[in-house]
């Protein structure tokens, strides 16, 4: 498999505080790579580089074997990202919204694509609507919609289903699956809900204190460790820096 | 640059034109209460038969000009804001739009701005006060193209020292232009100004050309100099504001500080 994203020695340094540290990963065609840690273990900052929101102190990013530095409109074009901490334009209407960021992201003949992404997250009976009107559920299908505007190869996922009540999240899940299926998107996911990675993520990587802590497929960490599940893999790599 | 990520930013912010009050009151409403205001004056100038010609006109005439200033440097920082008043600064910057593009939608919001307030104040103050902007001629349009690109020059030092200081900064937004406003001699001539001040008015591209329109309607004359001194000036601060904005802009990124604007 060919890495679609490649990350080497990557670090952030804030006013002398290390919070990414060396790290290096790859993230392979098609699949969901699981990022994870405790709250300030450094996954915001690592994908905020990524997107190139954030320069990195040192290291290298590249992405369909282009570097973000010097190749950044031609890499976003191919990406795109959702966050339940990010959220759309309250003041406009979800389909205002949607066309913004079609034109943004140049989608070729966007008014059939957002109807198809419409149909498709049931969202369709919203588009009229201000997107401050919708409830947690429906603005979380309204950001999907947005992330797969421009059929993006790689999506970054951050925290997608948290304050979604246990319905609505599975539907997101299953969603999430089919159309992961379908296009072979890669992904990277982060998430504080262990049962979620254990369904959603091929692989997943533990980052605490900055640093890559461990790495592999779920079932296998959750064997390394010698644990029942994986929110006991968490815990235990949470409270080793203590 | 890329067109359609300009126009897609330049219809994301005009979207939001036709349903927002305080954007309607903005464009309309402020610039002709203000209007009124000085015209009332003007009546009273006119009553008192004070010895200047033209001081009515002169002073509507800043009035209107001033407007242009004022709106077009909220255009850019404004904008700005919006993303971070409505936490959507991270889903732009993750799109493939430059911050070219950005600031060349935020001209062109900044342009619609004009057109609209242009008109509404312009045909106020014909209908209400008898003046007519027109009467500066072909004049107008340097006089206008210069005022304008010098607020969207002030929008952009509002901006990077948002970027830099975060929303706690925000008054800029909305208060940069009055800040300067006695130094650029909007409603009187520069040697007004106590002496120690005229060198900053002389550093301001918009004094050249509140000092022209004065010229053009007391005297019938446009002094040239005065264009040229303007239109240099205002291309010297896009150099200086320009390079603050991209310098504040990497400082924010390499911060982190570009994300907790949002936060």
């Amino acid at each position: 498999m060919k890495p679609i994203l490649t990350v080497k020695h990557l670090t952030k340094v804030f006013n002398g505080i290390t919070a990414v540290n060396n790290i290096s990963f790859e993230l392979y065609e098609g699949e969901i790579l699981g990022f994870l840690g405790p709250n300030g273990a450094g996954k915001t900052t690592t994908i905020q580089m990524i997107l190139g929101l954030i320069t990195p102190s040192k290291g290298e990013i590249t992405m369909f074997d282009k570097d973000i530095k010097t190749h950044r409109e031609e890499i976003l074009s191919k990406v795109n990202f959702s966050s339940a901490y990010v959220s759309l334009p309250g003041n406009l209407k979800v389909e205002e919204n949607l066309y913004t960021f079609a034109r943004l992201y140049g989608v070729k003949n966007y008014k059939k694509r957002i109807q198809e992404l419409a149909d498709f997250f049931e969202i369709k009976q919203l588009l009229p609507k201000l997107y401050i009107s919708l409830s947690s559920g429906q603005s979380t299908r309204v950001n999907l919609a947005k992330a797969l505007l421009n059929s993006p190869k790689l999506l970054f996922l951050d925290e997608p289903t948290v304050s979604l009540d246990p319905d609505i999240t599975d539907k997101v899940r299953k969603v999430l699956k089919k159309i992961q299926k379908e296009n072979g998107l890669t992904i990277l996911y982060t998430t504080h809900n262990m049962k979620e990675v254990e369904e959603m993520c091929d692989r997943v990587i533990f980052i605490n204190e900055g640093k890559i802590v461990t790495e592999g497929p779920p079932t296998k960490l959750i064997e390394r460790f010698g644990l029942r599940d994986l929110n006991e893999v968490f815990i235990k790599i949470a409270r080793n820096k203590e | 640059m890329k067109w359609h990520r300009i126009y897609a930013m330049l219809r994301r912010y005009l979207y939001l034109y036709p349903r927002s009050v305080p954007r309607i009151l903005d464009i309309f409403f402020w610039p002709i209460t203000e209007l009124l205001i000085w015209g009332f004056l003007t009546f009273y100038l006119r009553q008192i038969n004070t010895s200047i010609p033209n001081v009515a006109t002169a002073i509507l005439g800043a009035l209107v000009f001033w407007n242009f200033i004022q709106r077009s440097q909220q255009a850019v920082s404004i904008a700005f804001l919006e993303e971070v008043w409505e936490r959507n600064l991270i889903n732009i910057f993750v799109t493939p739009i430059k911050m070219t593009e950005f600031l060349a939608a935020t001209l062109f919001v900044g342009v619609v701005r004009l057109i609209l307030i242009g008109l509404s104040v312009g045909i106020a103050a014909f209908l209400l006060f008898q003046f007519n902007i027109f009467s500066l001629g072909l004049y107008l349009v340097p006089f206008v193209v210069n005022l304008f690109f010098f607020g969207w020059i002030l929008g952009l030092i509002a901006t990077s020292i948002i970027m830099r200081f975060g929303q706690s900064a925000q008054v800029l937004a909305f208060a940069l232009t009055i800040f300067i406003q006695p130094f650029v001699a909007v409603f009187y001539p520069v040697q007004i100004l106590p002496g120690f001040l005229q060198p900053i008015a002389h550093s301001i591209p918009a004094t050249y050309v509140f000092e022209g329109m004065r010229s053009v309607l007391f005297k019938g004359t446009l002094p040239i100099e005065n264009l040229v001194s303007a239109t240099v000036l205002n291309l010297i601060w896009f150099s200086i504001a320009i390079t603050i904005f991209f310098k504040m802009f990497a400082y924010v990124k390499d911060t982190g500080q570009l994300l907790k604007l949002v936060d």
